[in-house]
């Protein structure tokens, strides 16, 4: 049972071949590599480009609160706002889902019915991934069952770092598994790597290239949990990483950068990265996602300024 | 719904930007009318005439060369060198405040990208002033005994591409080791050289440290032939450093020349592909080509070569050519109608020889001199466009096997100004770097320029170094 692209077969067949594959990736030279990041960064966006890039933003927002004090009032709140993100502008699009924990799934469900907007969990002993296999499994049924449209796991950063890429391969595809439904349908899968824990650019290639060779459907910076979290040198990687691997395998993966984007100049930068280096068919939500919390109301207050031509105070958005 | 995301213009206000209708010359502290005929410096983005400027004649440089030793004899060489660096510190100062004033103008009469002339040439500037401020006092430690003495007045002729960083890397050194200058920009880009005249009175500097004449060929031959200079430096063309070469033969006229280059990009199979792909770009994009160490001959690794062309041709893809003053211009307007009919003149030979010509799609303005980014796969060592130097935005790519061919095809030409290697083994950095004739060599990126970093050639890319303590060399005695 393994996702794997039929090109990429040989690849995964060993310990041996798997890390074979991984080395023999091209490095990742960091000056360059965060020069490119930057100088993408210096494009200005403005006037009709700027007021697209929002809308797409807000498209793309997972609305995010994983914390231990939340509440299913909380997340009933944030549900709605997913839904309607600016009560006051029925053209403002609705965000991409709302993330919560496993427990919450069933109450954000609950609010967001048939609305468009997805459920997506945390699970496999999220933040720190460490549990045993069948505790992980277990988690990520239970959110399934509970009604998550996506699952983002975190992957085991002690076994890749300790060079056991087998077992975070199997790993990956064993909770794949696990997001399958009753019905036939899957559970969207996303990996949340950690790459402030995983530090080297190197490490984010090869890490990309393994959850994409286990069957991810999108690949994720960051738990949001450890600084740094997302960042634009290591969002380059990935998008490259994603690119070359439809280039490879005709097969395209999602990206999803989470923590630390918190503007909505932030924003416009990830969309021109992901225009540039992955290209125009990653600007669509089923392909890129922020993960974010207090990004929206930032998207919202610039959304509101391009429409009006004035700027509100924070007051005028809703607090999650 | 996916719709494309097109950057709306985000043009630069040209509005910080004063142009005179007509320019004199910049003598003796004062802007004089010259005694010769004017010229018309137009934007080469739009044809648009932008100013007259005076064509200074032989009377005129004459005057020119008296101002800087009359100022040599009475103030400058006289002046301690703490004090000599205060004035170039407060100019370094007035070019970070009027910074966006000559970047502006920059991209308008040279046509090269806001974004370049705002984030690279600009700051360059500014930093070599205060560079080689901190010099001015401590020139004892240069390495050139413990008394070193100024050479009197330098005669110095710039080129278009980098208007302004060529006059920093000229005016900033001659100034700290006590010299006074003349100096020529050239004739399609005077504009940001007149303004650092305002400048030089801006900052209170002695009438006739500083000179500025305008004009083309003519007005430089007379600069250099003048028997009052003591020092030509210059940068441009091979053709003419010669003809300077020759003329100051004879002489006890020191000179410098930075001339041209062919240089060679070399990318081995073991390269981090997507920053070489950049630092390829960097290296025959940036500035559209018009520099001299241009990376404009790729050489590969056979067993990469497809799939690095690939990416490269993805990413020029995204390359946008047009308005210098849009500040998401990457490639902006070639500086001339000469150099323009130069550039096509030579690819068209490069196709005529059978080589494959590649250029993204790009829609090139109406009006202005445009060139779109250019490669030519499939050529050899023999083709004239992996000979002669394009200075344009025109790559050659060869391949290579083994790394003595690398260093064999890297080495053989008439150029030696600069060449990069792309590896992510450190050991080969080192064994490569030292085989390669070039005065540069940048490891893992291209077209890097810091003023504490020498910079020069071998063979006919000139001779002298400019930058960092061996630039002091060039003006000391």
């Amino acid at each position: 049972m393994t996702s794997t692209p039929t090109v990429l077969d040989d690849v995964t067949r060993t310990e041996s071949s798997l890390r074979q594959f991984l080395h023999g990736l091209p490095g990742v030279d960091q000056v360059g590599a965060e020069a490119r990041a930057a100088g993408l960064g210096t494009r200005s966006i403005k006037t009709s480009a700027k007021a697209y890039a929002l809308d797409l933003a807000i498209r793309m927002v997972d609305l995010t609160t994983l914390e231990g004090q939340d509440t299913p009032g909380k997340v009933r709140a944030l549900a709605a706002k997913a839904m309607r993100p600016d009560p006051a502008d029925p053209t403002c699009p609705a965000a991409a889902a709302v993330c919560v924990y496993p427990d919450m799934v069933a109450t954000a469900k609950q609010t967001l019915g048939e609305s468009g907007v997805h459920v997506a969990s945390v699970a496999t002993a999220f933040p720190s991934g460490r549990a045993a296999l069948d505790i992980k499994l277990a988690d990520t049924r239970d959110a399934v069952e509970a009604g998550a449209d996506e699952i983002d796991m975190v992957i085991d950063r002690g076994a890749f770092l300790a060079g056991h890429y087998q077992r975070v391969y199997d790993e990956i595809v064993a909770v794949k598994a696990a997001c399958a439904r009753s019905n036939g349908e899957d559970a969207h899968l996303k990996v949340i790597f950690e790459t402030g824990e995983l530090q080297t650019y190197d490490n984010v290639r090869r890490v990309s290239w393994l959850a994409m060779m286990a069957g991810a459907h999108f690949i994720k910076t960051s738990t949001g949990k450890v600084q740094p979290a997302a960042t634009l040198p290591v969002t380059l990687v990935m998008l490259e990483a994603v690119r070359d691997f439809r280039e490879l395998t005709g097969q395209m993966v999602g990206v999803k950068p989470a923590g630390g984007i918190r503007t909505a100049k932030d924003a416009i930068k990830y969309l021109v990265m992901v225009n540039e280096v992955a290209g125009q068919d990653w600007l669509d939500p089923d392909w890129f996602r922020f993960g974010a919390s207090t990004l929206l109301n930032d998207l919202l207050m610039q959304r509101t300024k391009m429409t009006t031509g004035r700027y509100s105070g924070p007051d005028y958005f809703t607090l999650d | 719904m996916t719709t494309p995301f097109d950057y709306a213009p985000a043009p630069e206000s040209r509005s910080i930007v004063d142009i005179k209708p007509s320019y004199g010359l910049f003598i003796n502290g004062e802007f004089v009318d010259g005694h010769g005929k004017s010229f018309k410096t137009i934007s080469p983005a739009t044809e648009e005439v932008l100013a007259e400027v005076a064509e200074a004649d032989d009377a005129d440089v004459d005057a020119a060369v008296k101002a800087a030793r009359r100022a040599y004899d009475r103030v400058w060489s006289r002046m301690p060198g703490r004090e000599r660096a205060k004035y170039l510190y407060r100019i370094a100062r007035i070019i970070q405040e009027r910074s966006r004033e000559l970047a502006v103008l920059e991209s308008i009469d040279n046509g090269k990208p806001i974004k370049e002339s705002r984030d690279v040439d600009i700051p360059i500037v500014a930093a070599h002033f205060f560079y080689y401020a901190g010099w001015a006092d401590k020139l004892e430690y240069a390495g050139r005994g413990a008394d070193p003495r100024p050479l009197g007045v330098a005669g110095q002729i710039i080129p278009w591409n980098f208007p302004l960083l060529m006059l920093a890397w000229k005016i900033a050194p001659a100034l700290a080791c006590g010299n006074t200058v003349v100096l020529k920009p050239a004739e399609t880009t005077p504009l940001t050289a007149l303004l650092f005249a305002e400048i030089c009175q801006q900052a209170d500097l002695p009438p006739g440290v500083v000179n500025i004449i305008t004009g083309a060929g003519g007005t430089g031959q007379a600069l250099v032939a003048h028997p009052g200079i003591d020092k030509v430096a210059f940068t441009g063309s091979t053709d003419v450093g010669k003809a300077i070469a020759r003329t100051v033969a004879g002489t006890d006229k020191k000179v410098t020349l930075e001339l041209g280059g062919k240089a060679a990009n070399i990318v081995f199979d073991d390269a981090p592909l997507d920053q070489a792909v950049e630092g390829i770009v960097t290296g025959i994009f940036f500035n559209q080509g018009h520099v001299c160490c241009a990376g404009s001959r790729l050489l590969v690794q056979e067993s990469i070569a497809d799939e690095l062309l690939a990416k490269l041709k993805r990413r020029m893809s995204t390359l946008r050519v047009g308005d210098p003053l849009d500040k998401n211009t990457d490639v902006g307007a070639i500086n001339s109608a000469e150099q323009l009919a130069r550039i096509r003149e030579l690819s068209d030979i490069g196709e005529a020889e059978g080589a494959g010509r590649w250029s993204p799609e790009c829609v090139l303005p109406q009006h202005g001199f445009w060139f779109p980014p250019t490669i030519f796969t499939g050529v050899t060592q023999a083709h004239r466009i992996a000979r002669e130097e394009i200075f344009g935005p025109v790559l050659s790519v060869l391949t290579f096997r083994t790394p003595a061919e690398a260093v064999e095809k890297a080495n053989n030409t008439p150029y030696g100004l600069s060449a990069g290697i792309w590896t992510e083994k450190g050991s080969r950095i080192l064994k490569i770097a030292s085989q390669l004739r070039a005065g540069v060599v940048w490891a893992n990126t291209f077209n890097k320029f810091d003023p504490t970093s020498p910079f020069g050639g071998y063979k006919e890319s000139g001779y002298g170094r400019e930058g960092g303590r061996h630039g002091l060399e060039a003006y000391l005695r």
